[in-house]
């Protein structure tokens, strides 16, 4: 059986095109799909990626996750789960997987994510006393200069 | 180590901040962005007398938006941003790029460009391995090991400029291949600089690795077990001195490795000195890959067919003739189809991860790095609580932590 | 000039024209060009690394540039040290950090810009973390490259020395 076929039950599963098999599930059931994952020999994570999806009223949050020894090595899995974007609230997986205390600190900055149970969520690359909307959301604006201004971004 | 002091840790958890009434009666040391062993970063440790009970890393010192700043710009003009987060190191920071890219837009190297660009990801994996030997030793005070290996270190810089013409920021991989081919005299050169470098590392071996005031520094000190480097998702030579047999150019198999021999050195100990000596024996492997690729590189075409077909008459003679790749008009109006992709590439300090989100139009949508010393960030945590004070630079030197890699 | 009272120190006018006379007859020729020219061969920088135009200066130091055959010694304590290199980049954090150095080191203190990324930005002019460096210290040399070589660096530690030599610079409090 692939890998693909075991993890069909849990959620959406899509073999995307380089290889990275990728799962959807809904938000509340975040942790348990990261237990099972953990479980299925999924040690340790390799990324928290949060993208801003407008178009849909959405926040996607991506998780990858690999392993270093047995049948999987080197195998990346993408659990993905879509949020709300007037307040995104999700539980944070860093009892499965403890890389994630720098990872998702970094994406509650960057995005305003708020995740539960995460014991310090403050400012990490962002000076302390910044004051404005998460950077990496789409309305926030970077100056363009130029002799060529592109108006329709 | 005391095992007075691991004992007295053992009720705090590594992961969890120390609460104001644990604070009381520790003596907080400030080791700021203005210090000489300190990087561009800060630490915050809070001492016990000399017993270190947290080390707390205050990081963004060099955060430069590279994510941000990447959606606003087409995608050839992106890869600059990013040569800029591990500086040292800039052929491999952006093959990782270059490959996702690749993977969007359907097109693959030919087999020359494949060779070249494996050619100067070893060449700079030197330098960058040379560069944490010298940071290393500064911060155990060993001044004459940063002068020598930033000496040889000129060497190898003096070589990949002779190849891509910028000692830092090569610049060298295009969506598509290479951006210049080998000049006269480039394989006597390497051949030069590779009999020096062995005979310069046996000296180095000998005032450095083998001194028994830098040995009783290093041995035993930050033992990092292999359950805790996998489960913390450590990447790199750190975590090939634990015993975990991983290195991302094996699992990808990209550039020429999969046709050239070399071995993936590993260490059990899992100390200091075991990281350092890895990297010793990661030079010594990569001397070894240049020379193969040197001598099995086939003849071809420096950049892939679909671009090539795109190319001006007059700019096809200039890459037949002289070997060098004048842009296509159509590299600015790249417009990958929508979709996704993943690259992973072995950098010197470990393995970087790209992920590239694309709607089709000429701007990525997002853009996502995740730096092998972001990835090894918790490590200032996890080692080094029990440890005494003055054991802190020898574990700061042996990490190869890299501040502007980690900030982006 | 206050007149003495039995019992009292002498105090007032007459200490501030002893230490004008002094500052008077340090700036004089022979004794300003002994000083300048002692200033000029023992410039130290401070150890601040800012971004990565720091590979760079650390370049320099090696025995291929060598720039301490220029007097040029980093020293650890900002407390005794001439000139401040910003190289590269200066985020919203180090910014603060690079000021409070800058205002803890005495006169006489230079500041060198290194890289495209201290004149004017650079290739991050656009970002929301960045500070461009004219607008928050003074500046004496601009080293442009991205990143500039080790020789360019030379260049900039001469041109100063030679600025410093020349007599330009007034010390702070002092009459020209």
């Amino acid at each position: 059986m692939s890998l693909a076929d075991r993890l069909r039950g849990l959620g959406k599963v899509e073999e995307l095109k380089d290889g990275v098999v990728s799962i959807e599930v809904p938000p509340e059931d975040l942790k348990r799909v990261a237990e099972a994952l953990l479980d299925l020999g999924f040690d340790h994570l390799v990324n928290v990626e949060g993208v801003d999806l407008p178009s849909e009223g959405k926040i996607g949050l991506i998780y990858h996750a690999s392993s270093y020894e047995g049948e999987f090595l080197g195998k990346l899995i993408a659990l993905k789960t879509k949020l709300d974007r007037s307040s995104p609230k999700v539980e944070s997986l860093m009892d499965v997987w403890p890389n994630a205390i720098y990872m998702e600190r970094e994406t509650w900055e960057l995005l305003g994510i708020e995740f539960e149970g995460h014991p310090e969520l403050e400012h990490l690359l962002l000076p302390p006393w910044w004051s404005d909307i998460p950077p990496l959301r789409k309305e926030f604006k970077v100056k363009q200069e130029g002799y060529i201004v592109d108006l329709t971004r | 180590m005391i095992s007075r002091g691991k004992e007295v840790l053992s009720k705090y958890f590594t992961y969890r901040r120390l609460s104001e009434s644990d604070r009381e009666g520790l003596f907080e040391v400030n080791i700021g962005p203005q210090h000489p062993a300190s990087g561009h970063m800060r630490i915050i440790v809070r001492l016990d007398g000399d017993l270190v009970l947290d080390a707390e890393p205050d990081i963004g010192y060099v955060h430069r938006t590279m994510e941000k700043l990447a959606e606003n710009m087409e995608y050839i003009k992106a890869q600059m941003l990013f040569e800029r987060a591990a500086i040292l190191d800039s052929c491999n920071i952006t093959l990782g790029y270059i490959r996702a890219l690749e993977k969007l837009l359907g097109v693959e190297a030919p087999p020359r460009a494949k060779y070249l660009r494996t050619l100067l990801c070893e060449i700079d994996r030197i330098a960058s391995h040379l560069y944490g030997f010298g940071i290393g030793s500064i911060m155990l005070n060993h001044s004459t090991m940063y002068m020598w290996s930033f000496g040889l270190r000129e060497v190898w810089l003096q070589l990949a400029e002779d190849l891509s013409g910028a000692r830092l920021t090569h610049a060298y991989n295009i969506p598509g291949g290479v951006r210049a081919d080998l000049p006269k005299g480039f394989k006597e050169n390497a051949d030069k600089a590779i009999k020096y470098t062995k005979k310069v590392l046996k000296d180095m071996m000998r005032i450095f690795f083998n001194n028994p005031n830098i040995r009783s520094r290093l041995e035993g000190v930050g033992v990092l077990r292999r359950e805790d480097a996998i489960r913390l998702g450590i990447v790199g030579p750190n975590l090939r001195a634990s015993g975990v047999r991983y290195d991302a150019r094996l699992v990808e198999r990209y550039g020429a490795y999969s046709e050239l021999e070399f071995e993936v050195p590993v260490r059990k100990e899992g100390d200091c000195l075991a990281r350092y000596l890895l990297r010793v024996d990661e030079i010594e492997q990569s001397m070894r890959i240049i020379k193969q690729a040197l001598k099995d590189m086939p003849e071809g075409r420096l950049l892939c067919d679909e671009f090539y077909n795109k190319l001006s008459p007059s700019a096809k003679k200039l890459m037949e003739g002289e070997r060098f790749v004048k842009f296509p008009a159509a590299f600015v109006t790249l417009k990958p189809e929508a979709g996704e992709a993943t690259a992973r590439v072995e950098m010197g300090h470990g393995e970087v991860f790209y992920h590239l989100i694309s709607d089709g139009s000429r701007r990525p949508y997002r853009v996502r790095v995740v730096t092998p010393s972001f990835r090894n960030l918790i490590l200032f945590r996890h080692l080094s609580i029990g440890e005494r004070f003055m054991d802190f630079p020898a574990i700061y030197g042996s990490l190869d932590y890299f501040p502007p890699e980690a900030d982006r | 000039m206050s007149c003495p009272r039995s019992g009292t120190i002498l105090v007032g006018e007459l200490e501030e024209c002893a230490k004008k006379a002094a500052r008077w007859l340090v700036e004089r020729t022979p004794i300003r060009e002994l000083r300048d020219w002692g200033i000029s061969f023992s410039l130290w920088p401070v150890h601040l690394t800012t971004s990565c135009c720091g590979c760079e200066f650390a370049a320099a130091s090696d025995p291929r540039f060598d720039f301490e055959r220029f007097g040029f010694l980093p020293f650890v304590s900002p407390r005794q040290t001439n000139v401040l290199f910003v190289e590269g980049t200066l985020s919203k954090k180090m910014a603060e950090a690079a000021k409070i150095i800058y205002q803890q080191m005495p006169a006489p203190k230079f500041v060198v810009a290194m890289g495209a990324c201290a004149l004017d930005g650079g290739i991050f002019h656009n970002s929301y973390n960045i500070v461009k460096v004219h607008e928050i210290l003074p500046v004496d040399v601009y080293i442009p490259g991205c990143p500039p070589r080790p020789e360019a660096v030379a260049r900039a530690i001469l041109m100063l020395q030679r600025r410093v030599r020349s007599g330009k610079y007034t010390w702070e409090g002092v009459p020209k």
